[in-house]
């Protein structure tokens, strides 16, 4: 029946890889090359970028929004700076799972609370228990270090093959290669009959009930797996870093990853990746030129972009790269940003 | 004859308000059951007990003898009742295809899976692409629900509650604010649902109740007035009285 392979190849169409993604993770990996002096920041914005990942499955697909997603990263920080530092898993990759699996854990047990209210409901939630880690890993700090953070952490070498360098080299690497096999199974995921009923959801949980859709159970599988990507950033942050200290569940970490989807998007998995460049580029630009007022610059930018609306600024940037492609490849070849809503 | 589906003194109150007082419906298996009343009567009230949407002070709730008083809306889904809404409720972001795509997976089972790649099921596949032919929505496909004309929403708001399979399906309003001109379509594919499907029709049409229904259940006030074959409830002294108010129904 042909209407049959019809509805097959176009239901498939957004799961297809187009060459704008490719070419997206070569210029990434491009960069590792191009920019040996930059490993630091650029190893920051990996980081970032999973971390920001993580919070658009949850708040890009189900549309649940969280003030608090630090403390799925605080967990997976300090479990994997636990895990070096008494030398209970020193293998870094083992290391790393067993960290989000912790992280994992906990967004399960909270997953509960925070299916059950509406949208503020949810972020006094998700920013309560963010507080509430932050307060509990200064009260013992026989475990955490305290304010002092846990301190002389050394990382063992990857697979007991390859050592952290101290120019970051290897961090860097390690943690694209963990950002793009955890972006490969996101991918996957939301392009499941589970993803597509995750976005039911987000678009009216009414008529997803209505069709046999388990909201509740749905809701909190995809809240875990988020608590795992988040610990995953975390534990990578502290293998990177060899630094775990309070301020993994700070506030303004939480804060910042909602800038991030402003910046970028959500919805199609590259907001918070595009995003994650943006906002440290931003970052570091604006706190060159103004070291002080930096943060003003930055509050300026989301309000244009929350004014002007995203669909429009990609119009705009795209415009250009689209002018050349078109003339390159045709017109069916331009880049186009999928719909996204934040 | 066996019962689709039944209600036995189901009681609804909203603070001080008693909106279904003491309802028993009974609604025989591949019957064309029409739920009537005047605004206010408490009707989409009963629907969403009868789903799940509301649980009901006391009372049971029956699905081809089985009580369903306490399972959640989905599980009632799996179980064969499907509704329609009054105000359609989409998913504005989603193509018809993933709607009907998903409501097919839901019921197979596939929903969970999150791991296959939607549209590599070839059995799915056909199903959606019957259904899509059936509703005439084959052509718009690929175009977010929300830039739909509002007679291809009705009609997808329907194909979906078709898509679960129900045995017993209800019916909100299916006609309710669709232009004349896409009437048609609508009242040809409710009119050609197949036979064993079990229909609970709430409409205001008269028009649709008389040409549609082989069995009317008055609603007033939350409790059953009266029920019978259309042609009894349209002589119905009382019918007239409290709901047509006094307009003569032609039969």
């Amino acid at each position: 029946m042909s209407a049959s392979s019809d509805v097959g190849y176009h239901a498939q169409r957004q799961a297809r890889w187009h060459y704008g993604e490719v070419a997206f993770w070569l210029i990434v990996l491009g960069c590792g090359f191009l920019f040996p002096t930059r490993y630091l920041i650029m190893t920051d914005i990996l980081r970032l970028a999973l971390f920001a990942m993580s919070l658009d499955l949850i708040l890009g697909y189900a549309g649940i929004v969280s003030l608090g997603h630090a403390a799925f990263f605080g967990v997976g920080a300090y479990a994997a700076g636990l895990l070096a530092l008494h030398g209970i898993i020193n293998e870094p990759v083992l290391a790393l799972i067993v960290a989000g699996l912790a992280a994992m854990v906990l967004g399960f047990a909270t997953s509960f609370l925070v299916i059950r209210g509406v949208d503020l409901t949810r972020l006094m939630v998700t920013l309560g228990i963010a507080l509430l880690l932050e307060a509990l890993a200064e009260r013992f700090s026989n475990i955490t270090g305290g304010t002092d953070g846990l301190q002389g952490i050394e990382m063992q070498p990857i697979f007991g093959q390859i050592p952290f360098d101290m120019f970051g080299k290897a961090g860097f690497f390690y943690s694209l290669a963990v950002l793009f096999l955890l972006f490969l199974l996101a991918r996957r995921v939301v392009h499941s009959p589970f993803g597509l009923s995750l976005r039911a959801i987000k678009n009216n949980p009414l008529r997803a009930a209505a069709i046999g859709i388990p909201v509740n159970r749905r809701l909190i599988a995809i809240y875990t797996l988020a608590a795992f990507y988040a610990g995953i950033a975390g534990a990578l942050f502290t293998q990177t870093t060899a630094i775990a200290s309070l301020d993994v569940f700070a506030f303004e970490r939480s804060a910042d990853l909602m800038l991030v989807l402003v910046i970028g998007g959500t919805g199609y998995l590259y907001g918070g990746l595009i995003g994650a460049v943006v906002f440290r580029m931003l970052q570091e630009w604006f706190s060159t030129i103004t070291p002080q007022y930096w943060q003003f610059w930055i509050g300026l930018v989301l309000v244009v972009i929350v004014l002007v609306g995203r669909q429009r600024l990609h119009r705009w940037v795209l415009f250009v790269p689209n002018l050349i492609i078109k003339q390159v490849a045709g017109r069916k070849a331009v880049v186009a940003v999928p719909e996204s809503d934040a | 004859m066996t019962i689709a589906l039944e209600t036995q003194n189901l009681e609804k109150t909203f603070g001080g308000l008693r909106v279904t007082r003491d309802l028993s419906l009974r609604i025989e298996q591949g019957a064309r059951h029409a739920l009537i009343g005047p605004n206010g009567a408490g009707k989409t009230t009963v629907i969403n007990q009868l789903t799940g949407v509301l649980k009901p002070n006391s009372g049971r709730i029956l699905l081809e003898g089985q009580d369903i008083t306490d399972l959640p809306v989905h599980k009632r889904v799996l179980r064969g009742l499907s509704r329609t809404f009054q105000i359609n409720q989409l998913y504005p972001d989603l193509t018809p295809l993933e709607t009907i795509g998903l409501a097919v997976s839901e019921r197979l089972g596939h929903g969970g899976d999150w791991w296959r790649r939607m549209g590599t099921r070839g059995h799915v596949n056909g199903e959606i692409a019957d259904l899509l032919t059936r509703f005439h929505l084959l052509d718009v496909m690929n175009e977010e629900t929300v830039t739909l004309p509002y007679g291809k929403q009705r009609l997808l708001e329907i194909a979906v509650a078709i898509a679960a399979k129900p045995r017993v399906l209800l019916l909100d309003e299916p006609a309710a604010g669709v232009p004349e001109s896409e009437r048609h379509d609508i009242l040809a594919v409710v009119g050609a649902l197949p036979r064993d499907v079990t229909v609970l029709l709430i409409e205001h049409d008269m028009d649709l109740v008389f040409s549609f229904a082989d069995r009317i259940s008055v609603l007033v006030s939350g409790a059953l007035l009266t029920e019978g074959p259309p042609e009894q409830v349209a002589r119905d002294p009382q019918v007239k009285a409290v709901y047509l108010g006094e307009e003569a129904v032609n039969v």
